[in-house]
């Protein structure tokens, strides 16, 4: 309700519920303005949040490190790979994407490349022991990736660089009710493998050896975490862009809040701490009362790296 | 179903080691063991020989290279992990745990293999829960974290998810690592009570020879690729300690059971 309040263009709070309960504004102008664009991007803000998070925690538990998120581990620049060669490549390859198309392709695109980086992390950590190894791959397909989109870049017309950079700062405004429709397919399909995957979440607090004397089947509860991280991770990034921070932040700052590490306890308020933090953080990213409208990207990182070394300094290490 | 039988873990022939380029390297072979509930069974050998692979390959982390392994009767081939959760547990070496779990939510987790999907305990649960935390005696720091910890209430802890299992074998590598002459003790009684009052096999690895030949009823040797089973009696009679480490340094006393360092 404050996120949909605040904006450039200041619009009562009186007004904001009359429209929300189907009532008319003072003014027309603002009727659009809440349910055509502060409506969707609050329901954006609070939906990526949450699936960012989660996939953040998600990743915690199954790497076994407190530094993993879908960010950290390469998923996000995965996508972003994905993203750009569809947006930066299909010129070269001479397709032209229907407007109508544009939505699944793009979702598409950043979907399979965050699973596709996801599953090179996996195998690496299933031959490699050292999950500080696994985060320096993590890092190294980053840069991978940032060196493939540069080529792109540097053989790509002006508009479509523009409209790859532009995704790349990420937006939680430009989703129209259609694509928050394709969005919260993904986030609920996302959030039935999580809580299909809480038990064997729990189990695998203990380490793989453990939770296979637990019972759990490791192949099938590791490939159902990946497909939930990258069906939550993937399909935010491909809508909102490359969002930073949530995913490794939020699970911390839980954890802080609430003494367990139960994933039954944890999931609920994770996603809840996810979809308030980002709705803040689109707060001070739309700085209201004023004409900007800062890159949500920016903000995230803004108060998501304080937060971490914050917690760093004050508890000396973070675990998982 | 469980079947009554007098062995609650039995081997035929068994060779374990480790598969490297698709060679298959073996480290102890010809393990012909039979395991009778309520037995504490201390397995000893020197670095390397082999005591970690055993354990893991009859807790089924690992596949044996050659022979079998039965449990209660059942090939363990054939019994699915989640059957084989409810009848064998285990404590291991590699802590790489979540320490931001409470005792009670670890312990808690060794009941998942009769739970629901989601996990959900039930009073039976609490009870096994409860009852474990209670003969591990860890039960006054329950809602502590595990990270506040140390080595011995881990270690206890980590003992009592494996009792919470109530499995009919619990194995257990290397418990006594860490841990100084008290807790030691303290904690081989603990082990020792636990198998004779609920009738659990116990296998356990250990370089504490000379406590564990007072506390075992049986035990294992691995030496050089050849294991050696029998009680602490027998195996001094037949002067299996004597040689099992190099002579140049330690040499054991059979009169007191004891092994001594050459000055």
């Amino acid at each position: 309700m404050g996120n949909i309040a605040l904006g450039s263009v200041a619009i009562p709070l009186g007004d904001i519920i009359d429209t929300l309960t189907g009532g008319s504004p003072s003014k027309s102008a603002w009727k659009y303005i809440i349910l055509d664009y502060r409506l969707p991007k609050a329901v954006t803000a609070a939906l990526a949040g949450s699936a960012l998070a989660i996939s953040g925690l998600l990743m915690q538990t199954l790497f076994r490190n407190p530094l993993a998120g879908p960010f950290v581990l390469g998923i996000s620049s995965g996508a972003s790979l994905g993203v750009a060669i569809l947006i930066l490549g299909s010129s070269l390859l001479g397709i032209t994407l229907g407007a109508a198309m544009g939505n699944w392709a793009l979702i598409l695109a950043a979907s399979s490349g965050s699973f596709g980086v996801l599953l090179m992390v996996i195998a690496a950590a299933t031959r490699i022991k050292d999950t500080m190894a696994l985060l320096i791959i993590g890092l190294m397909v980053g840069s991978l990736t940032a060196a493939v989109v540069s080529v792109l870049a540097y053989f790509s017309k002006a508009e479509e660089l523009q409209r790859y950079i532009f995704w790349s700062f990420g937006s939680l405004g430009n989703l129209s009710w259609q694509a928050l429709a394709i969005l919260s397919l993904c986030w609920s399909l996302g959030l039935i493998l999580t809580i299909a995957s809480l038990k064997s979440l729990n189990a695998l607090l203990l380490g793989d050896a453990y939770a296979k004397t637990l019972g759990v089947n490791l192949n099938r509860s590791r490939l159902s975490i990946i497909l939930a991280t990258s069906l939550l991770a993937g399909s935010v990034t491909a809508f909102t862009g490359p969002i930073a921070f949530i995913g490794l932040a939020v699970p911390h700052l839980v954890r802080q809040v609430i003494p367990a590490a139960n994933h039954r306890v944890l999931v609920p308020a994770v996603l809840l701490g996810g979809a308030i933090l980002l709705l803040l953080c689109d707060i001070i990213a739309s700085v209201p009362f004023s004409e900007y409208t800062l890159p949500i990207n920016a903000i995230t990182a803004l108060v998501g790296a304080p937060v971490v070394i914050w917690l760093l300094v004050r508890k000396r290490k973070l675990i998982f | 179903m469980k079947r009554t039988t007098t062995h609650t873990l039995r081997t035929k022939k068994l060779s374990v080691g480790y598969t490297s380029k698709n060679q298959k390297v073996a480290i102890v072979t010809d393990i012909t063991i039979a395991l009778k509930p309520g037995e504490l069974i201390g397995l000893v050998g020197i670095n390397g020989s082999g005591k970690s692979t055993l354990l893991r390959t009859l807790a089924g982390l690992q596949e044996p290279l050659d022979g079998e392994i039965e449990l209660m009767g059942q090939e363990i081939k054939t019994v699915s992990t989640s059957e084989l959760a409810q009848q064998l547990s285990v404590v291991l070496t590699n802590q790489d745990l979540s320490k931001n779990l409470t005792v009670l939510e670890l312990v808690s987790l060794g009941r998942q293999p009769y739970a629901n999907w989601l996990g959900n305990i039930t009073k039976e649960d609490t009870k096994h829960i409860q009852e474990a935390l209670k003969a591990t005696d860890c039960d006054s720091f329950q809602d502590k974290k595990c990270y506040a910890l140390s080595d011995g209430q881990l270690q206890r802890v980590l003992i009592a998810r494996a009792l919470a299992q109530d499995p009919a074998v619990m194995i257990l590598d290397e418990p006594l690592s860490h841990l100084d002459l008290h807790h030691k003790a303290a904690l081989l009684k603990l082990i020792k009570q636990i198998a004779q009052s609920q009738g659990k096999t116990i296998l356990f690895s250990t370089h504490d020879i000379e406590h564990s030949l007072a506390l075992c009823d049986r035990m294992l040797v691995l030496k050089k690729g050849i294991s050696t089973m029998g009680t602490p009696q027998e195996l001094m009679d037949i002067g299996v300690f004597d040689t099992l480490f190099p002579s140049q340094h330690i040499t054991f006393n059979k009169e007191n059971g004891r092994f001594s360092i050459d000055k």
